[in-house]
Parts: C-alpha cells; sequence; structure tokens
C-alpha cells in the first residue's frame, strides 16, 4: 500500500493511503476527543466532536471530522488551534441542547472550557442520536437490531416498532459502547443477558479458562460469543496482532497411547441454591466460598478487595460452616476442607478489612499439622467463633437504617441461646462433592464410585491410590473430600504407582481370565454389553465376540451368560467345576 | 455286491422325522436304489419279527426316531441297537426327548387320568383305562407298559450318531444320507462315535441375518403380541428367543419368518443343558438392577419350564419334574 506524509500539530508522520486523521493521530499519541467513533467500523462523522484544521498547499485551510477525513500527501492538521477548540465547543454545546448533562459531556464540556452551555435543556434524554449503538448492531454484530426512528425532533435510536426484539442477541455491544449511557440492558423473561457470572463478574466470550490453565492459552466461548450468534463481529481477529484467532477450531479427540492412567478428576462445589433457608441467589450478599475466592483474588473482578454488591466494604461478615456437608438432607460426610478455609477467610477479611466476621461452626475439624496452632491464631485475631449451625439467613428490614442488610439466625450452643447476627454479607462455606459425571466417567475407566459419587479405592487401607483396575491410579479430591498436601501426597503416590508399573517394561497378569472360543461363538452379542471391565469386543471381520485379557478381570459374568457355552474362565471351566461337584458327591 | 441294509423306525414321535425323510423328494428314489429298506413301520409293511429274524449286525444303517417312553419302544431300540451296525437317533425326540418329553412335566399316573378321566372331550362318567392285559375271546393281548418318565435313545442303548432337528432338515438329511453313501462307497473311514451329523458347532445365531446389538430387556414379549421388525434380531425386541443356545443348522428359518427360535435343534456341543445356559443368558441382559423389578420382568416370560426345555427336558440335568 502507498505511503503518504502528513504532519500533525508539527509532527510528520508516514500512514497508508486510505487511511484517517484520527487514525494518524492516534499512532502519534494525539488525542482527539470522540464519542461516536468505534475503531472495527467506518467512520460516520456523526457527534463532530473530533473536528479539526486541515491545511492544504496554497494556503487554504478547513475544519474537517478527523475520523474520517483520509489523509493525503503533505496534509497538515492542527488539533488545537483557537478555530477548532471554539468549534468542538459549539458542536458539543448543540449536542447538550438536546441532552441531559451525562458524565462524558460534562467532562468534555470542562475539558473544552464550558461553563454554561448557551442553549439550556431540561430533558433527562441522554441520546445524543450519534447512531454508535444502530451502527454497531448492523456492522459489528450483524443483529440489525436497532435503527433509527421518526424525524427531526422525534428521532430516536429503538428496535422495531419500540417492541421486545426477536432479533437481538443481547449481546450488550450497544449498551457497552453507547457514549452517554443511553442503551441499558434488561432482563426480559426467559432471554437472559449473556455477560454473568458467580453473582460477581461479566463472563467474557475470550477467557481462560482458569488461571493456571495448561496450555494457558484464552478461549472463546462459543455461547456467550456475538460470532457464533449472527456470523459478524469478528473484532478478535482485527485486534489480534499474531492472527490467532481461529473461528473453526472446534474441539479435536486425540487418543494418545498411554501404559498408566492417573485419575485426577477432582471435585465439584456443592450449591447452595436448593438450601432455601440461606437465600443463595436471592440476597446478592450471599456469596459461597468460591466465590468469595474470586473476589478475593488480586486478579479477580474486584482487584482482591472484600465488597458488597454496591461496591461498599462489609461491616460485618458471617461464615457459615458444613453447608451441604454433615447434613443427612445433602451429603453426609464432613468435607475436611471447610472449616480450615473458613479460617483463613476470616483471617483474610481481617487483614483486608475491618469488618466483624462471625464464624458458625458445628465442630471445629482443625486435625492437620499446624491447624490447631491457626486457629488459635484467627481466635487471638478477634474472630467470632460460634458453635451452632447457622439456621437461616434473612434480610433485616425491622428499622430504617438495617434495611438492605442480612440477618443471621443461629443457635449458639456454648450459651445455650438464640442468637440473630446482623451482617452485610455471608458466606456459606459449601462441601465438596463428587463431579457430576464421575459416574459416567468411571464406567469409561472401570472405575467404581461410591454411594457419595467419589471413586473407590481399592483397598481402603492398604491399596488407596490404586483403583480395582490394573494401571489406573487415583489422585486427588475425585476420590474423596481432601485438603491441598493429602492431595499432592496422593498424586506423587499415584505417580510412583504409574511408574512402577511401566518401569517394570512388562507386567504379570492374572492367569484367570476369560477366552472366547471362536470355533463355537456365533456372535449373538448377548456378551457385548455385560462387561463391568468392557473387555469384551466384536470382531465384525470374524464376526465372533473377543475378550481383551489385559482387560479382563476374571470375574466370570460373561462366562455364566454365554448361551453357546463359548467364553470359557481360565482355571474355573466346566470340567474343572463338574469334576469338583463329581468329587464331592462321590 | 448285496446293497447295504437301512432301517427307519419310530418310537415316540409323531411321525414327523418319517415325512422329514421323504421331503428329501427324488432323492428318496437314490435312497430306495442304494439302499436294501429292510424296515420303515411307518412307510410299509415289516413286522418286528422280520427283524428279529435277523442276523446281528445285519442293518448297516438305522435312523431311529421317537423318544423312549413305553415297553415296545425300549424294546425295539435294544432290538434294533444289536442289529445294527451303525445307530443313529434321528431327530430331536430321540436325541433329547422333544414334545413327548414334556410329559416329564408330570406323571404317568396324571396323564393317563387327565386323557381317560377328566378330559372335557370324554364322555362324563368314562371309566375305560388301557390296561396292559385284557383277556379277550381270542386269548390275551398284550398292550406295552407306558412309561412314567420319557427317556432319550441314548439314555437307553448305545447310540452311534445324532441328527438333530424337530425335524431334522431335509437338506441335512440329504446331506447326512449322501455322506454315508460316499463312506460305504469309497470306504472312507467313519466320523468319531458320538458326532452330531447334520449340523454345526455353533448356535442358530450364526444362520440368523438379524442385525444385533446391544440387548436390554425391559420385558418379555410373546410373539403375538408384537409385529416384529424384519431387521432386528428378535431378542432385542423382547421375545424369548433360544438361538444363542440352539446348535445351528437349520439354516434360522423360524427367526427368518420373525418367530423366535425354540430351540428344536438342541443344545451345541460346547454346553450340557440347554435350558439352564439360556435362563442364565437372559438373566444377564435384564436391562434393571433394581431386585423388584428383576423380578417383574422375570415373572414376564410365559412358562419358563416349557419355554427354555421345551426339546430338551428329558435330555437336561433336570431329566423331569420329581
Amino acid at each position: 500500500m502507498d505511503k503518504v506524509k502528513v504532519t500533525i500539530d508539527g509532527q510528520q508522520i508516514e500512514v497508508d493511503d486510505g487511511s484517517y486523521v484520527l487514525e494518524a493521530a492516534k499512532s502519534l499519541g494525539i488525542e482527539i476527543p470522540t464519542l461516536c467513533y468505534y475503531p472495527y467500523m467506518a467512520p460516520y462523522a456523526a457527534c463532530r466532536i473530533c473536528c479539526v484544521e486541515a491545511h492544504g498547499v496554497g494556503g487554504w485551510s478547513k475544519i474537517v471530522t478527523a475520523c474520517n477525513y483520509p489523509v493525503w500527501d503533505g496534509l497538515e492538521i492542527y488539533t488545537d488551534t483557537p478555530r477548532v477548540i471554539n468549534a468542538r465547543r459549539t458542536n458539543l454545546e448543540m449536542l447538550m441542547a438536546n441532552c441531559a448533562p451525562v458524565p462524558v459531556l460534562h467532562r468534555l464540556a470542562q475539558q473544552l472550557g464550558i461553563t454554561e452551555p448557551r442553549w439550556k435543556t431540561d430533558t433527562n434524554y441522554t441520546c445524543i442520536l450519534c447512531g454508535l449503538c444502530v451502527r454497531i448492531c448492523d456492522e459489528v454484530v450483524g443483529a440489525h437490531a436497532l435503527a433509527f426512528i421518526n424525524r427531526g425532533a422525534k428521532r430516536d435510536v429503538s428496535t422495531p416498532f419500540q417492541l421486545d426484539s426477536e432479533s437481538c442477541i443481547l449481546c450488550g455491544a450497544c449498551a457497552k459502547n453507547c457514549p452517554t449511557g443511553y442503551i441499558k440492558m434488561e432482563e426480559i423473561e426467559n432471554r437472559y443477558i449473556v455477560h454473568k457470572e458467580m453473582n460477581l463478574s461479566p463472563n467474557a466470550a475470550i477467557t481462560l479458562p482458569f488461571r493456571q490453565a495448561v496450555p494457558n492459552v484464552p478461549q472463546i466461548v462459543r455461547e456467550n460469543c456475538i460470532h457464533y450468534k449472527t456470523g459478524g463481529c469478528m473484532v478478535c481477529a482485527k485486534v489480534c496482532p499474531k492472527d490467532c484467532i481461529d473461528y473453526g477450531d472446534r474441539p479435536k479427540f486425540e487418543e494418545v497411547e498411554v501404559g498408566a492412567v492417573v485419575v485426577a478428576t477432582g471435585f465439584d462445589s456443592f450449591d447452595p441454591s436448593p438450601m432455601k433457608q440461606y437465600g443463595y441467589g436471592k440476597y446478592p450478599n450471599v456469596i459461597s466460598s468460591e466465590e468469595f475466592e474470586v473476589m478475593n483474588n488480586a486478579a479477580g473482578p474486584t482487584g482482591g478487595k472484600i465488597v458488597m454488591e454496591n461496591g461498599e466494604e462489609p461491616r460485618a461478615i458471617a461464615i457459615l460452616h458444613c453447608i451441604g456437608s454433615r447434613d443427612h438432607d445433602y451429603h453426609k460426610y464432613c468435607s475436611r476442607v471447610c472449616c480450615m478455609y473458613s479460617l483463613k477467610f476470616s483471617h483474610l477479611v481481617k487483614e483486608k478489612t475491618s469488618a466483624e466476621v462471625y464464624q458458625l461452626y458445628i465442630d471445629m475439624r482443625a486435625f492437620g499439622k499446624g491447624y490447631e496452632e491457626f486457629y488459635e491464631r484467627i481466635l487471638d485475631e478477634g474472630v467470632n467463633v460460634i458453635r451452632g449451625k447457622g439456621a437461616e439467613v434473612v434480610p433485616s428490614g425491622y428499622r430504617q437504617h438495617e434495611e438492605g442488610h442480612l440477618i443471621v439466625r443461629c443457635e449458639d450452643t456454648l450459651i445455650g441461646k438464640y442468637r440473630e447476627i446482623p451482617v452485610d454479607m455471608v458466606i456459606l462455606s459449601t462441601a465438596l462433592e463428587a463431579r457430576q459425571d464421575a459416574k459416567e466417567f468411571g464406567r469409561k475407566l472401570n472405575i467404581s464410585t461410591g454411594a457419595d459419587g467419589w471413586f473407590i479405592e481399592a483397598h481402603p487401607k492398604l491399596a488407596p491410590v490404586s483403583t480395582t483396575t490394573e494401571g489406573i491410579f487415583l489422585a486427588g479430591a475425585c476420590q474423596g473430600a481432601k485438603d491441598i498436601p493429602d492431595s499432592v501426597a496422593q498424586g506423587g503416590a499415584a505417580a510412583a504407582q504409574a511408574m512402577k508399573l511401566m518401569a517394570q517394561g512388562e507386567v504379570m497378569m492374572d492367569a484367570a481370565y476369560a477366552v472366547i472360543d471362536e470355533a463355537f461363538c456365533s456372535g449373538c452379542k448377548m456378551c457385548n454389553d455385560m462387561c463391568p471391565y468392557t473387555a469384551i469386543t466384536f470382531d465384525d471381520a470374524k464376526k465372533v465376540s473377543v475378550v481383551n485379557s489385559a482387560l479382563c478381570k476374571g470375574c466370570g459374568t460373561c462366562v455364566a451368560a454365554c448361551p453357546a457355552g463359548a467364553i470359557m474362565a481360565r482355571n474355573f471351566t466346566d470340567e474343572q467345576i463338574y469334576a469338583q461337584i463329581e468329587g464331592m458327591l462321590s | 455286491m448285496a446293497k447295504p441294509k437301512l432301517a427307519i423306525y419310530w418310537a415316540a414321535s409323531c411321525g414327523g422325522c418319517d415325512i422329514a425323510i421323504l421331503d428329501i423328494e427324488a432323492k428318496i428314489l437314490e435312497v430306495a436304489d442304494f439302499f436294501d429298506l429292510v424296515f420303515w413301520p411307518c412307510a410299509m409293511d415289516f413286522k418286528y419279527d422280520d427283524v428279529r429274524k435277523m442276523q446281528d449286525k445285519e442293518i448297516t444303517l438305522t435312523l431311529f426316531n421317537g423318544a423312549i417312553r413305553s415297553d415296545e419302544n425300549y424294546e425295539i431300540a435294544k432290538l434294533l441297537r444289536e442289529k445294527s451296525v451303525v445307530l443313529c437317533a434321528f431327530g430331536s425326540c430321540a436325541s433329547e426327548g422333544c414334545i413327548p418329553g414334556l410329559a416329564n412335566f408330570t406323571d404317568k399316573q396324571t396323564i393317563m387320568d387327565y386323557v381317560y378321566k377328566t378330559s372335557p372331550s370324554l364322555e362324563p362318567g368314562n371309566n375305560v383305562v388301557p390296561q396292559t392285559e385284557v383277556k379277550v375271546f381270542e386269548g390275551t393281548l398284550h398292550i406295552p407298559n407306558l412309561w412314567n418318565t420319557v427317556r432319550t435313545l441314548p439314555q437307553v442303548v448305545d447310540v452311534d450318531y445324532i441328527i438333530p432337528g424337530c425335524p431334522p432338515q431335509s437338506n441335512q438329511i440329504a446331506a447326512v444320507i449322501d455322506a454315508v453313501v460316499d463312506i460305504l462307497k469309497n470306504g472312507k473311514p467313519l466320523p468319531p462315535k458320538g458326532t452330531v451329523l447334520g449340523a454345526s458347532d455353533k448356535c442358530c445365531c450364526d444362520e440368523c441375518k438379524r442385525k444385533r446389538d446391544v440387548k436390554k430387556i425391559k420385558k418379555f414379549i410373546r410373539p403375538f403380541e408384537i409385529v416384529t421388525d424384519p431387521e432386528i434380531c428378535l431378542m432385542e425386541q423382547g421375545m424369548v428367543c433360544l438361538g444363542p443356545a440352539t446348535r445351528s443348522g437349520c439354516g434360522a428359518k423360524c427367526v427368518a419368518a420373525g418367530v423366535p427360535c425354540r430351540g428344536c435343534y438342541g443344545l451345541p456341543s460346547n454346553i450340557r443343558d440347554q435350558g439352564a445356559k439360556m435362563a442364565s443368558a437372559l438373566a444377564s441382559v435384564i436391562d434393571s438392577i433394581d431386585e423388584a423389578e428383576v423380578e417383574r420382568i422375570l415373572d414376564t416370560v410365559a412358562d419358563p419350564l416349557g419355554t427354555f426345555y421345551r426339546f430338551s427336558l428329558p435330555a437336561s440335568l433336570l431329566r423331569r419334574v420329581q
């Protein structure tokens, strides 16, 4: 592309022919105010705030809009002359004539030295009719849900017939880019606003799955991405300097041949919303422990600040233990980690805020190394520790000044009194539970899950890492609720077990496994689906079923099931069993 | 050279096996040409005395159909064993008891009472029951005694070969005859004793053309209850098909016509009890782990003993109902 030389405020720059003054100024670091400009869209010059003075050969000059004035060789631009300021001022005053003094206009007015606009307005209409929303919806999003309506003084932006638009995909691009905040998003009926997550932060369409993800690269969340809804947008592809965005990328299945498998699928966090008494999901300041961790993260949505929904620091926080665990309605087991993380939370709250902290516990289980000492330290820090499970969280509304706050009801079993504790925020220490798909996943690996959904180890004391399936090991919370040191220890043990297995080179198999005699198998497929270890497959070429001797555990299920007697359990053949019976009867 | 001698006998049977032999069509002429038919009570007039007069091992081949359930059956079975070089249990009755074997569900007395006293088709008050000895004007008549238990031919005499089926399929009979002719003409060695002729070692499924996939049974369905899908395995459609536990050789004709296999070709060589095997297999594919539901599903099998042991009760490990 041809290059042209332009001079902006005395600085010369070489830019692509056909680009606009605003872009050239931006690359020089010269600030030009804009309202209706969006970099990934054709310029429109509706707000006319970006006007600058253009000087040409022969001494002529005129006011042009920087966003859509194309550069040419020898062009001289001035952005700060009194003439420019005057033009911007007049344009802004005219915009303000029909628009309430929204912050963005107020700020610009201050910059341009307007103390009192010449044409007064007492409207609370906040649109400057720059059309950015209409153009974004059209050109970028591609939903075409917005348009200008009416003419002249009644001109406005709206959806067709001013009704809820079926075309709107609720992406929020219009609202996000509206310079004055005229457009707002609200939930209507069953259509939900896309950008919501854990009551705390927007959920972007491009995100890192989590901080420690491997590989640590961002990914597009299809459900949230405009491109997969309308085929438009693709702003990210324009932004990315390395052309990394691939909209056609799909999840791929890759087959990896391995000698051993360590299952470390972790746990799910208990969802407290069914426990209506705690008002999770109803009161915005009732949050789960996981949400608190997200909030507490220095890289999180609040930058590590502990704040309520309204952005204010809470004055009192209650931490409710055993939400979903040690509870006969949900999980009977103890989640083992909640007591300690709850104590950690109170330490963090004490460190970051001056809030009062209440811990409501059933039993304080501080059983690990250094844990009891930590508990004592928390007590010294002035945390209120109440023995009694939090019974209910209700909004406080008895008195005017209490409005918007919460009351936690509980029985303090140490003093034998019913208590109501006024707090600003409630943290629910939710249980650890087995992954929702643990059972299904276990079936794929031929490992079993217990009543609570955790994977079952080969022996609770002597083989806590292995499973009943050779070569498959368990690590971490997928086997049962456990804390980080325990998970790390088990992970190390699982890795060592896997290494031990593979280092042998050859593996000794139990000789008791089933074999199918091809001569007698007629491929009725009776046995194919019943093997608990999925060791049986069907050979389509020979039309017979085949037992994989490495997977077979010799349980004999298929032997009993084979109606043709074609499957034989080694060391437990019919002949042997008949001989035993005969021996016993003789 | 004298023609090899052929005998065909029917004991407790329906006669279907004899018809099946005739069903080989024009080939019967070859049989008549090659063999000297010395005994075939169903088709020609022979007397037992004709056989008694023969020398031991004079008959080259005897095809014996029918189960053993009377003194007469037993006597002729012993007689033919003495007179024959090769004795073949021909058809399901001779080899495993078949439909007459269902008499083992009950006992002789109950059968006699029903047939001669309580059956609704009798004149009320009928009390005429056959006796083994009856004195009439000409002298004493002897009627063979009916046994309490139906037995198979191999249970009473030494049998050389077995040809299964109810009845054996005509193409299989023709093939066996061809093989016998070949052996006799060309002096080929006989197959080892006890060989099952006219069938294969695999199961009926081997010959079945239906598509098989995963078997998961929620309810057992009887043939009259559904219109079967012509493509899919009948068992997957919920029917009790004995195909997986039945020797192949029949050409899977019933299943091709949409009727589940009833098991007439008997048990394949690798198992000892067809009914038990089939019941065990079916129990394995019931689609439930809830005990009460499993029970309920199993209850939908109509007449389990008659279904699983329709052809094999006398030869099974059960033998009879005690």
